[in-house]
């Protein structure tokens, strides 16, 4: 049977663009969907009832939400190319632990484009102190992985190309506060899977302008 | 070389008890060590520096934390009596259901804890709304899903069992929130971990626990 993969999402996101990594490492062809997500298609309603929120992949009519548990659900029927997750349980402990660990930047981000004063340097401090977590368990290693690309690099290397919106906003350099993570991500980006699917970082930062003026924050 | 496994965690846990459960199921032979939150051990700080919180499962002397990723890592090295279904699918909705779970478990929180602290009638009622909407979405979700048809507890059922400490929270505020008539399908479950077998062995003696929660909220409200 030939498979369908439908990929429901929004550009700027980092966790939809965790997908499109995941289904590009293991070389599949699908549907890409772009959502709006101020007029959820009757689709996205139907395939995410709980969340109502991207991404959402579509496997032979099938949906499956949260971003890390669709790339868990793409290594697992996709296992004999580009494993993301190593065959150790111990290891695939860790690497879910910190790929858990990764989603708080998520809303310290937000926060960190959010708002101003006080709430955005306490924004601001939280997501240095997780980046400098995340580099220390970066350590030596070429990827999160080891040798290897893997689940936990897919989880956080998305979130590099909203770095130079969060540094605008948040007035701070990631560069001088974690330099190894940021020569991680340009090695990243050596990889077609990762460059053709994260986005610009000035159309990343022209989005977060349009989403603060949307959301009226001066 | 012989299998070395320890449990740091706290009694009064739900997230415990969940690690408990699992590796009951699973027959494996453990060392339980009782954590004092207030006065956290180096070995639970080195453990898990990250969080510095419990459960941590230390297998062989490497240490593992966060109950989900726990429950998963269990159900890998000791394959036999599955947690996890095998098909992908299946496992990806039973991951999205504990997570959900979680989510709405942390989500009622802030009204419960407004329920308990408020000194006015209305602040509690409030807060009781507030966590009956979580509990709502619950309900909603789990009325329709089949996993709580069968005999055997799985990854859902295990993560769900912190329902119950919702039943202890309601004994200790004395005031009924998760009611048989607003949430029958909650309701019937948490009735069937009461029941059963494994659970009964691994949830906490009920009124030592109602007890421990009064002591906490006693503080709870008097420093508010």
């Amino acid at each position: 049977m030939a498979e369908e993969i439908i990929l429901l999402d929004l550009w700027a996101s980092m966790l939809g663009m965790r997908v499109r990594v995941a289904l590009a490492e293991k070389g599949l062809k699908y549907e890409y969907r772009e959502q709006d997500l101020r007029d959820k298609s009757p689709l996205l309603l139907e395939m995410n009832p709980v969340h109502k929120k991207i991404p959402v992949l579509i496997h032979n009519g099938k949906p499956i939400c949260e971003s890390l548990i669709i790339v868990q659900y793409i290594d697992e029927v996709w296992y004999n190319k580009s494993p993301l997750l190593p065959s150790d349980p111990y290891k695939r402990a860790q690497a879910r632990f910190w790929a858990d660990y990764t989603d708080k930047l998520y809303e310290l981000g937000r926060q960190l484009w959010l708002t101003k004063g006080e709430e955005q340097e306490t924004a601001k401090k939280g997501f240095m102190e997780c980046l400098k977590l995340l580099e220390g368990e970066l350590g030596d290693k070429p990827y999160f992985g080891g040798e290897n690309f893997g689940f936990l690099d897919v989880a956080l290397v998305t979130f590099s190309c909203w770095f130079f919106a969060y540094e605008s906003f948040g007035n701070f350099s990631v560069e001088a506060e974690c330099p190894k993570l940021v020569a991680w991500s340009k090695r990243c980006m050596e990889k077609d899977s990762v460059s053709s699917s994260l986005e610009d970082p000035l159309k990343i930062h022209g989005f977060v302008i349009m989403m603060r003026k949307e959301l009226g924050v001066e | 070389m012989a299998e070395e496994v320890k449990l740091f965690g706290k009694w009064a846990s739900p997230f415990c008890c969940r690690i408990e459960v699992a590796l009951k199921l699973k027959g494996v032979e453990y060392e339980y060590i009782e954590e004092d939150m207030l006065n956290k051990s180096p070995a639970l700080l080195n453990y898990n520096p990250v969080h510095k919180k419990i459960p941590v499962l230390v297998h062989n002397g490497k240490p593992i934390a966060e109950s989900l990723v726990i429950m998963e890592y269990i159900d890998e090295t000791w394959k036999h009596n599955p947690i996890l279904p095998i098909d992908p699918f299946e496992k990806a909705m039973a991951r999205f259901w504990a997570k959900f779970i979680d989510d709405k478990f942390w989500a009622l929180w802030p009204g419960v804890k407004k329920a308990i602290t408020s000194s006015g009638e209305k602040e509690r009622e409030e807060g009781i709304e507030e966590a009956q909407l979580h509990l709502n979405a619950l309900e909603t979700q789990l009325k329709e899903k089949k996993f709580f048809g069968g005999e055997k507890l799985g990854f859902v059922e295990i993560s769900a069992s912190l329902l119950i400490w919702i039943v202890v929270f309601q004994e200790v505020m004395g005031v009924e929130i998760l009611t048989q008539e607003k949430f029958p399908a909650l309701h019937k479950l948490t009735q069937k971990f009461v029941d059963d077998d494994v659970f009964k062995q691994c949830v906490p003696p009920w009124e030592p626990l109602v007890a421990y929660f009064k002591a906490q909220w006693g503080t709870l409200a008097a420093s508010k």
